[in-house]
């Protein structure tokens, strides 16, 4: 097996083909959602959007780092995927500017009519544009240079097999967790939370990390399940890696349910007026069907069936239950995001259906390019061997 | 080797193996030559023999999902019984069924009931507590705990005769053939 070189098959160009269709595709709906509905809703759809796919690009970073502290057969055999997500983070840099044409309208405390808002004007000193444009700055220049890094040390690994670069790796990732928490933290804070400033919740910031690690997972075990078909990964993996990634699958979304259910119980229990506002509004106006659909659709249908020891070890099954999960984070966004801007009920547009199509077509065409640049199991990784011939109980 | 009725001295036929690959490949030719009542005993767990053996699946999962919506019911029916009926309490101006509050404890009986259930349920299925256990007669399987492999065909299997079954283990390669006493 040391000849063995696990370069990427072919129809990586087809995923990334398929991505620049679904991209081109989701563009001109979304031109047409422009035309139709306006600027403002186009902003808010894209907030939610971009929101969603650096989540993958951001939360896959996560697992990377987490998966080098730990080590295990399912963190091997994702390594690649995961890295070649987070070399997408420069970029979803540049696709969120479209954010800053729209704060106006997106965040209000940005305007001189909100500032002059007496809460605002007490948070003055932090929620500013100079201070928001910062932040986003430094949040992408940590997340970017760590993600720069881990790929560049893992592809001279390939190269060289070096035992000190893993130790580099493990190094960095756990520092790196660090300040990946509270990057996301303050970074969701700025862009999701401040579109209402009144509002806070401390759930928010992990909220937001579960719910990014969540989403990338899901999209690493998809793209796995995509390339189990052909080789060379055909030859690699087996039953036991998708049940072990489907058992992390299963407990993520018992943690993003807790997450989730907790910040509301605590608000409800405590029922005050600053807090009780952002359940009460999506409480009415058919908002309450959004919320509902997702203890269903995000909670209840994917815990039941992961529960099946057979499902988890059956990569279709499991493939399609993480393709699910993709789609159904983007409603947990726009639960979080939308119902601040239409107080008077749910209306959704073309504009929030065309754009996670797209800027998510964008994603699956860079993360493509990425994967086939190298090969897709990292060559000199002391695990290896052990998680060619996994096995679990 | 002494002569006992085989239908009511003898408990089975064992064979005694000394690589936990005799085993799986005894095993799998037992079962392919129609023996179902066959258990195999190793120092360690050997995952092949799972499926070669015990094909049939445990009805365990069923029971803990069954005992799970119990214990759900039973911690949302306790609350919903101690907050509306025995001890109606206006906590700020909320329902009296406030159900949001009932999920926490509801979900922890759901836990409750399942775990314990699987815990005592394994143990149950697996026929414990069980004081006596015939292999023990056999003066040989003290080792299955370090460093042997034994096969065990019982007598109640419907394919089993004394000289034919014995012979049967003999032509796998087994190290020794035994008969264990009930």
């Amino acid at each position: 097996m040391a000849t063995e070189t696990y370069n990427p098959p072919d129809s990586l160009s087809g995923l990334q083909s398929k991505g620049m269709m679904a991209a081109i595709g989701g563009a001109v709906l979304a031109g047409i959602g422009f035309a139709m509905a306006g600027a403002d809703r186009f902003f808010e759809a894209y907030l939610i959007a971009w929101v969603a796919w650096t989540g993958v690009a951001v939360g896959s970073l996560a697992l990377l780092m987490l998966q080098h502290l730990s080590g295990g057969a399912w963190g091997l055999v994702i390594r690649r995927i995961l890295e070649a997500a987070t070399r997408t983070i420069p970029v979803m840099a540049i696709l969120g500017l479209p954010i800053f044409a729209g704060m106006s309208h997106l965040y209000h405390w940005s305007t001189a009519e909100g500032a002059e808002d007496a809460m605002v004007a007490a948070k003055a000193a932090y929620l500013n544009t100079p201070f928001f444009i910062a932040r986003y700055v430094l949040f992408f220049a940590a997340w970017s240079f760590m993600s720069w890094r881990l790929s560049g040390w893992s592809a001279e690994q390939d190269r060289t097999g070096d035992p000190a670069l893993a130790v580099k790796m493990s190094n960095l990732s756990g520092l790196g967790m660090v300040v990946f928490f509270l990057t996301v933290t303050f970074a969701v804070t700025d862009w999701t939370l401040s579109v209402n400033p009144h509002w806070f919740s401390t759930m928010w910031g992990l909220l937001y990390v579960v719910g990014w690690g969540l989403s990338a997972l899901a999209f690493s075990i998809y793209i796995l399940a995509r390339l189990s078909k052909e080789r060379p990964m055909d030859h690699v993996l087996n039953a036991s890696h998708f049940h072990d990634l489907g058992k992390l699958l299963f407990a993520f979304i018992m943690l993003w349910a807790y997450l989730s259910f907790s910040q509301f119980i605590i608000i409800y229990s405590a029922n005050t007026q600053e807090e009780i506002p952002h359940y009460w509004i999506r409480s009415k106006g058919g908002w309450q069907y959004v919320g509902w659909a997702l203890v269903i659709f995000h909670f209840v249908l994917p815990y039941v069936l992961l529960l099946a020891r057979d499902i988890k070890r059956d990569w279709r099954r499991v493939s399609l239950i993480a393709a699910w999960v993709v789609g159904i984070r983007v409603v947990d966004y726009y639960w979080h995001v939308s119902p601040e801007f239409h107080l008077d009920g749910l209306a959704v547009t073309l504009v929030d259906v065309a754009l996670p199509i797209a800027l998510g077509g964008v994603f699956v065409m860079l993360f493509a390019m990425q994967l086939k640049g190298r090969p897709l199991l990292p060559l000199h990784d002391e695990g290896l061997a052990k998680a060619l011939t996994h096995h679990t109980h | 080797m002494h002569v006992s009725n085989e239908k009511t001295g003898l408990y089975g036929l064992m064979a005694e193996f000394d690589t936990a690959q005799g085993i799986v490949d005894a095993s799998t030719k037992a079962v392919g030559a129609g023996y179902t009542k066959l258990e195999a005993y190793t120092p360690f767990p050997i995952e092949e023999l799972n499926d070669i053996i015990h094909k049939r699946r445990t009805h365990l999962p069923k029971v803990v999902l069954f005992m799970a919506f119990c214990g759900m019911g039973t911690g949302f029916a306790l609350q919903y019984w101690a907050s509306t009926i025995a001890y109606p309490f206006n906590v700020g101006g909320r329902p009296l069924a406030t159900w949001p509050a009932f999920v926490v404890p509801s979900y922890e009986l759901t836990i409750l009931f399942s775990a314990l259930t699987a815990a005592i349920g394994m143990l149950a299925l697996n026929g414990f507590p069980q004081p006596y256990h015939p292999v023990f007669n056999v003066e040989r399987f003290t080792t299955a705990s370090t460093d042997k492999f034994f096969l065990v065909i019982e007598a109640e299997d419907g394919r089993f005769t004394k000289e034919q079954t014995g012979a049967f283990l003999q032509g796998l390669g087994a190290k020794g053939v035994y008969d264990v006493a009930h």
